[in-house]
């Protein structure tokens, strides 16, 4: 897999397609596995990670899955490559800044990723565009088995699959939602909604799984409890909270609409007025920025002048390290900003309104 | 509304954590340290505490140690983090309680591996095996080492 080229797409999870998908930007499953015989990561040496990274390795290159899978090997990653595949979604923050034989396996459509040697020895990833755990669910338990027949997974009949955090055990199974929430956020009903859903254990993190302020409004909504549940019933209470999530956004936009339509209007064009002018921009301010004119786009206050697929796209080429890979250039702060400006004006000259 | 031990935001997280029989501890904490405290490794609140007021419980956790990784429950404690999967045989006891507070359950009931796992003796004796060849290595006896790998690979393959 020739890391330069993924720059030029936008990977599954930001296709901007699927159900619901302007507000669903994507489903999410990840299953943690160890292999019976070893130590956990944390305490393997690493002789033992090599072993063990081989071993995976032979297994999930010969697989056959329906989408080949390419691995890997983290250290012979540079750091910007590396924070690329972070931001992509495709490895974790904890695995890029490891250290010793890691690495991660992934799909050519970027659907599925295996991560090797992370907390677990394996971290099983399915990801689709929009509203869809049944089809992740269906890709990650495939190949789940695939892997099963040939390797010896730690599990207890008592707990499960055995994980070196036990807030993992049992399943296994982390299935996430990202919503893109505007709308509850400039009514200030999001807290309302995080109370509610911390009451029935889900957890609410923000797009790379920072805490509570979440970035271009962008929230994982993702199941707490991995023991004594089966996947399906974990699936199925995701499944079903994230349709009220979904009426809570649309009413709120028809709350801004009906009451507050000219303020909401004044937002959308500021923020492409100010993606079309700026000579600076941080990424922070872009995600927010990108949030209001997402909104816009779905809210239809911008003639159809830019696409979300292209709106999700900015997001993505935005973040640092795709940003230096589209430049081909390592660049320092202050020249990302600039850097990041600059793309922005020529991709929105291209895809914004006429403001005459 | 409560304010959170560790910072001023609301508390919406009570968590209360069995320390050994009949002693335990209350914790309010907001989401976000809430989330630290539950996934983070670092010392448990009640670590230091313990420590003074019950040394003796605290010891004995301390001396328990799974035969195959060499962890000790402590090492837990203060890591978050187990050392293998034997460990969940080896504190359970311990473990159980932890469990019930993180899930409300403590006992699968998902999927299972359709195949036939190896027997536990097996994957015990290869993780103990593979210990000691870690400790040969460290020690330099190349010798021992290289008859553990063979006694290690002899026993894979069979």
């Amino acid at each position: 897999m020739n890391l330069d080229s993924l720059t030029q797409s936008n990977g599954e999870w930001l296709r901007g397609s699927g159900p619901e998908a302007d507000i669903v930007i994507s489903s999410r499953i990840r299953l943690a596995r160890n292999l019976s015989s070893f130590p956990f990561s944390s305490r393997a040496s690493t002789h033992q990670k090599a072993e063990i990274e081989q071993m995976l390795k032979d297994r999930l290159v010969k697989l056959e899955a329906e989408s080949r899978l390419d691995y890997l090997p983290l250290p012979a990653l540079t750091p910007l490559d590396r924070q690329l595949l972070v931001e992509r979604q495709l490895i974790s923050r904890e695995l890029a800044n490891a250290d010793g034989p890691r690495g991660v396996a992934v799909a050519n459509q970027e659907t599925v990723s295996v991560m090797v040697n992370e907390e677990d020895h394996l971290r099983l990833q399915a990801m689709r565009s929009g509203f869809a755990l049944d089809e992740a669910w269906t890709d990650i338990d495939r190949l789940d088995d695939l892997l099963e027949e040939r390797i010896n997974y730690a599990f207890s009949e008592e707990f499960g699959y055995l994980t070196a955090c036990p807030t993992n055990v049992g399943t296994g199974m982390r299935s996430s939602v990202m919503l893109h929430l505007p709308a509850l956020v400039l009514t200030k009903q999001i807290e309302k909604v995080f109370r509610a859903l911390q009451k029935i254990n889900l957890a609410v993190r923000g797009l790379y799984g920072e805490g509570s302020r979440a970035s271009g409004d962008f929230y994982q909504i993702s199941n707490q409890v991995t023991l004594g549940k089966s996947e399906t019933t974990i699936l199925t209470e995701i499944r079903e909270v994230i349709p009220q999530i979904i009426s809570y956004e649309r009413q709120a936009r028809s709350t801004l609409t009906r009451e507050s339509r000219q303020a909401l209007h004044d937002r959308v064009n500021r923020a492409v007025g100010t993606l079309r002018s700026a000579t600076m921009m941080t990424s922070e301010e872009t995600m927010d920025l990108l949030s209001s004119v997402r909104l816009g786009v779905n809210m239809g206050l911008l003639e159809d002048t830019i696409s979300i697929p292209t709106v999700n796209e900015l997001f993505l080429q935005t973040q640092p390290a795709h940003l230096q890979k589209l430049m081909g250039a390592s660049l320092d702060g202050e020249e990302r900003n600039s850097a990041r400006a600059r793309y922005l004006r020529n991709r929105l000259r291209e895809a914004g309104p006429n403001l005459n | 509304m409560q304010k959170c031990q560790k910072c001023p935001n609301p508390a919406t997280l009570h968590v209360t954590e069995l320390l050994g029989a009949n002693q335990y501890e209350e914790l309010h904490l907001c989401e976000q340290c809430a989330s630290k405290y539950l996934y983070e490794p670092q010392p448990k609140f009640g670590a230091a505490k313990g420590a003074v007021e019950g040394r003796e419980e605290e010891g004995l956790f301390a001396q328990h140690e799974c035969p195959s990784c060499g962890i000790k429950f402590v090492d837990f404690r203060n890591s978050g983090r187990l050392g293998c999967p034997n460990d969940y045989q080896t504190f359970r006891e311990e473990l159980l309680p932890l469990l019930e507070n993180i899930h409300g359950e403590v006992r699968h009931c998902g999927k299972v591996p359709r195949r036939h796992p190896q027997s536990k003796e097996m994957e015990t004796e290869l993780i103990q095996l593979r210990n000691r060849l870690k400790h040969a290595v460290t020690k330099e006896d190349y010798e021992e080492a290289a008859k553990l790998r063979d006694l290690i690979k002899h026993k894979e393959e069979a």
